[in-house]
């Protein structure tokens, strides 16, 4: 946040849901302009839709579909997020500091989630480009079908990781004992810890060593409907 | 068949279409996948007829009293709803199921009548939004292309919960059609075999749903009309589950419906006939106290005007038609007879639209076979087949006494069969028997 600048409070208890994401998604806002969002108390679909650079930080978890789509800002959640966090999100930076529920960062195509805490099942299902940083563990099923971008995991991935993946990368430090359809480990090079470290400096992850991961993609093996491939369908 | 021997008979288990199958199945291990609906017979809205005016009915006069075809979608919660000039829209197909001069036409033909058209499992191309006076952006299980300045960009958002081909079932996009700006579009490798998902990834259920459409009310400021679109599968719950959730319009799909690509078991043996799909869906609209509160859109097996005037009849507001859309384009054209029978068919009995290789021009990805189609001349006959869709379906409500076409009722109809009578909730013709009612 940048210091200075004015702050803009806005209260749930008092004001509606449709008047803050209004005047959250305005018009024209000056780069950098900053909100706090307070008492979001659980409230669903907070700070979606958003599409110029400001910054909004919600004080408190928040429902469904928090920063839903967004573009450009900056959302930072100080608490835990329900289902679908920064789904589809398209640019800019989401940050949780606590847990998030399932589905975190579903088919984002571009832009950083960073997770604090832990995501639930099909963390980054269908991702599309974004790149996610869970600092826990993640759920079963996650980069379930992701197409591209990246996950990575500090900790422990569930069951399934990475089901019927296409050219999405995903990293694990912990165990990933289960992978799912058509993933499998990949040789680490270069280019892939150049990109790991740089993630981890976005998410500022401090001291932890590239090398501690092992990467995970896609076997390609069911990219054509074949009669050998009929056990994987 | 000249020469037929009048001592063959044919099996009617093993007719030639089944020997077929089973030597195509032996021979390479996989289902059939194609394109087109269900081939195979079902009861459908030609089981029922008008009963027309006589001496306790007026009928209107054919050239001089007005007979109104308006409707208005999705006022129940959008600040904008959608206002067609005619009760048929067209159904969603996707750019990449579709060429771009195939979706530019469509988008032609349905503006010269003033009705919308809608995209699909593809995303959003310029071409069509051009084209489209009024855009429905559909909102499915893959997202492909998905993003918000298009969602902001539409008229209206349908979300895709299933389609009447195959309810239940993810898309598929053979590797033939991927080519490079398809899977640009859909962040693709080019030339795969595409599965897309079955399930949204991030909502399960009418619950989850109602705030999946806060989400999408926020983000466009709660001016878009938001449709669910069903395959025919349980209407009267899922089309209760879809008002409980927040549509303002529910689409239902029935089994005929048609697809780019699906599985053949599919096509044929999953969902509810159209027929049957009707009454169910206005039930539970009337259930609820929403009908004509919440639009019914019905699909799946819409040819003419009299199927038009039937489906209002049973209590749609309107119909979607995807195939008999595609034909008025150009799909099956016989002009093309030469190049249908390379391909191991004819005709009048194409339905490869997974396959790429489409004459026409119009299920295809290949820039020679696309240029086949002139975007606008296919777009004339769209709009010519969509006029006569909407005089036919007209011609009837005046027969029937009617000054507008939503008010045609159930009562103005009979059914041929019992079968019929029993799916339409209205007598078999020449008795007072509904069956399963009274
Ligand atoms: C070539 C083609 C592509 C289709 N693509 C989609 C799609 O992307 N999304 C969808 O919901 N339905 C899709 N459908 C189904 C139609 O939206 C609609 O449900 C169906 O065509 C209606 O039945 P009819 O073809 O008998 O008129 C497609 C149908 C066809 C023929």
């Amino acid at each position: 946040m940048s210091g200075g600048q004015n702050i803009e409070v806005l209260d749930l208890s008092q004001s509606s849901l449709r008047d803050v994401n209004a005047l959250l998604q305005g018009d024209a806002k000056p780069t950098g302009a900053f909100f706090k969002v307070i008492n979001p108390r659980g409230a669903h679909a907070l700070a979606c839709g958003l599409d110029s650079e400001i910054e909004v930080e919600v004080e408190g978890h928040t429902g469904y579909y928090c920063a839903g789509m967004n573009k450009l800002a900056r959302v930072v959640i100080k608490g835990n997020a329900g289902q679908g966090v920064a789904e589809n999100m398209m640019s800019g930076e989401v940050r949780v500091t606590g847990d998030v529920s399932q589905s975190a960062g579903a088919t984002a195509h571009g832009g950083l989630l960073v997770v604090e805490g832990n995501a639930a099942a099909r963390c980054g299902i269908s991702l599309k480009g974004g790149d996610i940083v869970v600092k826990g563990n993640v759920g079963h099923m996650s980069m379930f079908m992701a197409q591209a971008g990246t996950l990575v995991v500090l900790g422990d991935a569930g069951d399934a990781l990475g089901d019927s993946l296409y050219e999405a990368q995903i990293y694990v430090r912990g165990s990933a004992d289960n992978l799912g359809a058509d993933c499998v480990e990949k040789e680490m090079r270069e280019e892939h810890r150049e990109k790991l470290q740089a993630l981890l400096d976005k998410a500022d992850c401090g001291e932890v060593a590239v090398s501690e991961f092992k990467r995970y993609g896609s076997a390609r093996a069911l990219y054509h409907f074949k009669p050998d491939n009929v056990d994987a369908y | 068949m000249d020469d037929m021997n009048w001592s063959l008979r044919e099996s009617h288990s093993f007719d030639r279409n089944t020997i077929a199958e089973i030597r195509r199945a032996a021979q390479t291990g996989l289902y059939r996948i194609r394109g087109f609906g269900a081939k195979r017979q079902v009861p459908t809205l030609d089981d029922l007829v008008f009963l027309g005016a006589s001496m306790s009915r007026y009928p209107l006069e054919g050239y001089r009293e007005k007979c109104d075809t308006s409707v208005t979608l999705g006022a129940r919660y959008a600040s904008k709803p959608i206002q067609l000039k005619i009760p048929i829209t067209i159904a969603g197909m996707s750019f990449g199921s579709l060429s771009a001069n195939a979706k530019e036409a469509l988008g032609r033909g349905a503006s010269e009548l003033g009705t919308s058209t809608t995209t699909g499992d593809g995303g959003m191309t310029p071409e069509e939004r051009g084209h489209s006076s009024q855009l429905v952006y559909q909102y499915l299980p893959s997202r492909y292309g998905m993003n918000p300045d298009d969602l902001r960009k539409a008229d209206a958002i349908e979300i895709v919960v299933g389609q009447g081909a195959k309810p239940g079932g993810g898309g598929m996009l053979l590797g033939q059609k991927i080519t490079e700006r398809v899977a640009e579009m859909r962040t693709l490798p080019e030339g795969i075999d595409q599965r897309s998902a079955c399930r949204h990834p991030d909502w399960t259920g009418p619950d989850d749903l109602a705030i999946k459409i806060l989400e999408l009310r926020e983000i466009t400021k709660w001016e878009k009309p938001i449709y669910i679109k069903c395959g025919a599968a349980r209407p009267y719950y899922d089309t209760a589950l879809a008002v409980k959730a927040g549509a303002d319009v529910v689409v239902m799909d029935g089994m005929q419906g048609g697809t780019a690509a699906t599985q053949d078991v599919f096509i044929e043996h999953v969902g509810l006939p159209t027929l049957a799909a009707i009454p169910l869906a206005v039930q539970a609209l009337k259930d609820l106290d929403m009908h004509r509160k919440v639009q019914l859109i019905v699909g799946g097996g819409i040819r003419s005007g009299a199927d038009v005037a039937k489906a209002l009849a049973l209590g749609a507001d309107a119909v979607s038609i995807g195939t008999s859309a595609l034909i008025a384009l150009g799909d099956n054209d016989p002009a093309f007879e030469e190049d249908y029978k390379k391909l191991g068919t004819r005709a009048g009995f194409w339905e490869d639209y997974q396959d790429g290789s489409d004459p026409a021009g119009i299920t295809t990805q290949n820039p020679e076979l696309a240029s086949r189609l002139d975007p606008v001349k296919a777009g004339r006959r769209l709009a010519n087949y969509l006029r006569v869709l909407t005089l036919e379906t007209q011609t009837l409500a005046r027969a029937n006494g009617k000054s507008h076409v939503h008010n045609m009722e159930p009562e103005d109809l009979a059914a041929l069969s019992v079968e019929a009578a029993a799916m339409a909730g209205v007598p078999l013709a020449g008795t007072s028997w509904i069956p399963g009612q009274s």
